[in-house]
């Protein structure tokens, strides 16, 4: 007996699933609480797939407003976090249809391309090669790279690979089957890993002539 | 196991969901590929990357102004 309490005791429910019950009996601190912890990353998910400032602006503010007012189709099985982030892709999905008015936006959109899913940058990195950029230079690179892959692969590689779900919550919150994310999510890593080499090479020269590049290119 | 072989169980391996067994062959693959291990490596690091680098900077002006935005619509709505 005393080795099962233990175990119940270490199964200890999910700090969120206090603060949604919480909400639900009419706290609004605790949602103040929930907002606070999560709003970086939904604001990061919506930039990713609108890839609008504007646009994940509202979605933030949309989808943590939806989700203040649907607590009570939240299924405490499931984790508040995943239930969050489905409700603001879909919010991002909306708002890209919205801007592309008569065109429609699907997450099968732009996959056929086979576009760097054969590696042929086969040169090394330098070690630690992020050390040899400025922090907005960095995040400028990494922008503009992962705006480069198509919606269907970004997307998934963010669920994934940022923000950390796992395959089946990324396949069910894109109504995708298991096999086409992990498809999706290779092609993804390969693609920017491809594209990075372009500037992480360890050939120093061959590193300023890209950068010369991305400075032409703005 | 060729280089395709290879690629095709790249995520699995990086991702921690292959077997014993197949690890090793994986393993026996890199020990005499160089191009295949740049391949690991390189993709490892640019998940890593990703990851630890916030790409879209969410400045706390802006952060507060929308958290504000979002408690005054939730009470509105509570």
């Amino acid at each position: 007996m005393p080795i099962i309490q233990t175990t119940v005791e270490q199964l200890e429910p999910h700090p969120d699933v206090a603060l949604v019950e919480r909400v639900r009996g009419g706290d609004v601190s605790a949602y103040d609480t929930l907002v606070r912890k999560y709003e970086r990353q939904i604001f990061r998910i919506a930039q990713h797939i609108t890839q609008n400032r504007e646009d994940a602006e509202d979605v933030m503010q949309d989808a943590f407003l939806k989700a203040y007012e649907k607590l009570e189709q939240f299924q405490g099985n499931s984790k508040f976090y995943t239930w969050l982030v489905r409700i603001a892709v879909n919010e991002s999905l909306m708002r890209l249809r919205k801007r592309r008015t008569g065109k429609m936006v699907s997450i099968d959109e732009d996959i056929a391309t086979e576009e760097g899913s054969v590696p042929r940058d086969l040169a090394d990195w330098a070690p630690d090669p992020e050390q040899n950029f400025g922090q907005s230079e960095l995040a400028e690179i990494l922008r503009k790279t992962i705006q480069g892959l198509p919606q269907g692969f970004r997307i998934v590689f963010v669920l994934r690979d940022v923000e950390g779900l796992s395959t089946e919550e990324t396949a069910e919150m894109l109504s995708l089957s298991v096999p086409a994310v992990k498809s999706r999510l290779l092609r993804a890593r390969l693609q920017l890993r491809e594209r990075l080499s372009r500037y992480f090479h360890g050939n120093k020269r061959l590193k300023e002539m890209r950068l010369g590049e991305t400075r032409n290119e703005k | 196991m060729t280089c395709t072989e290879f690629l095709a169980l790249l995520d699995d391996l990086i991702d921690d969901t292959v077997t014993a067994e197949t690890r090793a062959e994986l393993q026996a693959h890199l020990g005499h590929c160089g191009h295949c291990e740049v391949i690991l490596n390189t993709t490892r690091k640019t998940i890593e990357i990703y990851r630890s680098h916030e790409v879209y900077d969410l400045p706390a002006s802006l952060r507060e102004r929308l958290h504000a935005a979002i408690m005054a619509r939730c009470k509105k709505c509570g």
